[in-house]
């Protein structure tokens, strides 16, 4: 209930894109941070460990790219998101608020 | 010694009406960009003084140099200033700081005192990246993208074509501008191909103006195209070192429909100004604590 | 059956000649601003290696970026066919073709005939491509040719983050005024793009065998990142830069 409370009043929720753009497109992972509860199932479940929990700016736990992925998200999500094939992307099955999606 | 075409004023300034002695909260926002670095000192949420210069190799160096400058000739010292965040790139690496804010905040929080809170949409193309961004009437960011992994669409896309072409980037934006019809665009994503691009067709016989309006073009739909991902509404604001570059500005007002907001003060230090009352809000809160 | 492929790639123009299944003549040129041109110029030079009249030539296939240019060829296919039809009759084994080229990089999987099952392209972006050793090569002020050697001495691991030549450029520079051996430099470069690389390629899925064709894949330091991050051998051709035009002349001749 606090929780209930805090999302309301306290804390401020934005829409995330990480991710880049560069010559072959927009490879964005986008993160609504006002369904996000930092639980981490997510994370847990990424089998290339792209993803971290952290604290922004607004003193909130919500999801993130990890740095080091910033730059590569278009390939790193490829065992989840294939060139043909089937999609089947563990973050986005895992979220039951829909908070996590991908781009393409 | 060869021309460095890419070199833009560097500058500082300090407010002939405000006394820091007489402040009651002095703040510090310092923005270590890739590019450039700011120090920009506000007293009570006012512009107190700032300096705008290249980053040097070393980020913490960059940083006192930033700050020494901006505090040039005030008799202001750094102890004087209450609250100091730093932000940017290089925001780990403000020795001084008394915490870091990333730059997406600081910027939306800068625009909103640049530009007034009526603005929702703010693009910042810095040195090495290029943001846009949404925020609502107290500056808050409620969308955000940034893309630094292409050069395309950056400061640094437009320094590479000023060296290209031997002209003072200062004066690109105006040149960009006096071509009497609107070449078709260059390659709009990748400057090393735009620029390879842009050789044969000075090759070709196009005239220097020709070429970087082909290329403002360019970089101006590359912008329109990350725009429109996050949805834009008005009222529009610019900042960081482009929007110094109205060859750039007025091709994106155009694609947009949409035409920014004139700026009143030096677009770089935006960021700067955010971290600044990000501290200002800080301190404010502590006291009232305490 | 005499066929002719002619490959007109963003940096250079290929043409081979084939007959009843071998290569009678083969040219490279520099692609100029005029594709229909550097194609015309190319072709004659492969005629003249192959000693035939240019009447002999029953049939051309075009492909590559500039393939719609040559309007005297009898039909066109795109350079990814190109590539797997090419790459199979060289290596009937391969089952994945890497094609590191100027300006695009290419992952193919094919299948024993050497059609395509799949592929991913690393389009548009000179970090993914030959563009970016020769970007990098001119901040170290060495000869492109000579990245490979260069590269081959180095003793240290050093790393390059940015993902884009021209900021990769800006931080080669930092790192020569900070006083790091060029060899260690090179090889951050070849193991930058090498990354990206295999990054692109396990998109479609990384079967052996592994052919690598293009001109980057005659950097013997480049090959060696490869290998390395792929963790596989691959299959290098004499000649890597013309296995484009060797696919069109042999569909071509089907």
């Amino acid at each position: 209930m606090l929780n209930l409370i805090k999302r309301l009043i306290i804390s401020h929720s934005y829409i995330a894109n990480y991710g880049y753009t560069d010559g072959s497109g927009d490879w964005y992972i986008i993160v609504d941070s006002d369904k996000c509860d930092g639980c981490g199932k997510c994370v847990d479940v990424c089998p290339v460990n792209v993803l971290e929990v952290i604290t922004d700016d607004y003193d909130d736990l919500v999801v993130s790219i990890r740095a080091e992925h910033k730059k590569s998200i278009k390939y790193d999500c490829g065992p989840c998101i294939p060139v043909s094939g089937e999609r089947d992307c563990k973050c986005e099955q895992v979220c039951e608020p829909g908070a996590i999606k991908h781009s393409w | 010694m060869t021309t460095e075409y890419w070199r833009w004023t560097e500058s500082r300034w300090t407010s002939p009406d405000i006394d820091w002695k007489k402040a009651d909260i002095i703040t510090a926002g310092v923005d270590i960009g890739s590019v450039s670095s700011q120090t920009v000192v506000m007293c009570d949420g006012e512009l107190y003084c700032y300096s705008n210069m290249r980053t040097g190799s070393d980020s913490p160096d960059s940083a006192r140099r930033a700050t020494d400058w901006a505090l040039e000739g005030t008799g202001m010292k750094i102890e004087d200033i209450h609250y100091i965040i730093g932000t940017g790139y290089g925001r780990v690496n403000v020795p001084f700081a008394h915490r870091s804010i990333t730059e997406i905040a600081c910027h939306a929080r800068g625009a909103n005192f640049m530009y007034g809170p009526t603005v929702k949409t703010v693009l910042d193309m810095g040195g090495q990246d290029c943001k846009a961004i949404k925020c609502d009437e107290r500056g808050k960011v409620t969308t955000f993208l940034m893309n630094d992994k292409c050069a395309a669409g950056t400061g640094r896309g437009m320094e590479v074509f000023a060296n290209l072409l031997a002209i003072p980037i200062n004066d690109v934006g105006e040149l960009s501008l006096s071509v009497e019809a609107e070449p078709e665009p260059v390659s709009s994503t990748c400057v090393i191909f735009a620029k390879s691009e842009a050789t044969g067709l000075l090759r070709q016989g196009w005239a220097k103006n020709k070429v970087l309006a082909a290329y403002c073009s360019a970089m101006a739909h590359r912008v329109y195209t990350l725009l429109v991902r996050i949805d834009v509404e008005k009222d529009f604001g610019i900042t960081g070192g482009i929007a110094k570059n109205i060859g750039v500005v007025s091709r994106l007002e155009k694609e947009l429909g949409l035409k920014a907001l004139p700026a009143k003060y030096d677009t770089q230090i935006a960021g700067g100004i955010g971290a600044a009352l990000f501290a200002k809000a800080l301190v404010e809160k502590s006291r009232k604590a305490a | 059956m005499i066929t002719a492929g002619i490959d007109v790639g963003a940096v250079t123009t290929k043409v081979v000649i084939l007959k009843e299944g071998k290569i009678i003549g083969d040219s490279m040129v520099t692609t100029g601003i005029e594709q229909k041109k550097s194609a015309e110029q190319a072709l004659d030079e492969a005629i003249k290696k192959a000693g035939i009249p240019r009447n002999d030539i029953e049939r051309i296939t075009a492909t590559g970026t500039g393939s719609k240019a040559i309007d005297f060829a009898n039909s066109e296919v795109t350079d990814v066919e190109a590539d797997a039809i090419g790459a199979n009759f060289l290596y009937p084994q391969a089952r994945t073709v890497i094609d590191v080229g100027g300006e695009e990089g290419r992952g193919i999987k094919v299948d024993e005939k050497g059609r395509v099952i799949d592929f991913a392209l690393n389009e548009r972006c000179a970090a993914g491509a030959g563009a970016f050793t020769e970007a990098m090569s001119r901040a170290l002020e060495v000869k492109v040719d000579e990245m490979g050697e260069l590269s081959r001495k180095s003793t240290k691991d050093v790393e390059i983050n940015a993902q884009c030549a021209v900021f990769a450029e800006s931080e080669v520079v930092s790192l020569i005024h900070a006083k790091t051996a060029k060899p260690d430099i090179a090889r951050a470069v070849h193991d930058g793009i090498a990354s990206r690389i295999t990054s692109m390629v396990r998109r479609v899925g990384v079967e052996k065998d592994v052919a690598l064709i293009g001109g980057v894949s005659k950097n013997a330091g480049f090959v060696d990142c490869l290998k390395k991050h792929l963790a596989m051998d691959l299959l290098i051709p004499d000649e890597p830069q013309i296995v484009g035009a060797l696919g069109a002349a042999i569909i071509a001749a089907s």
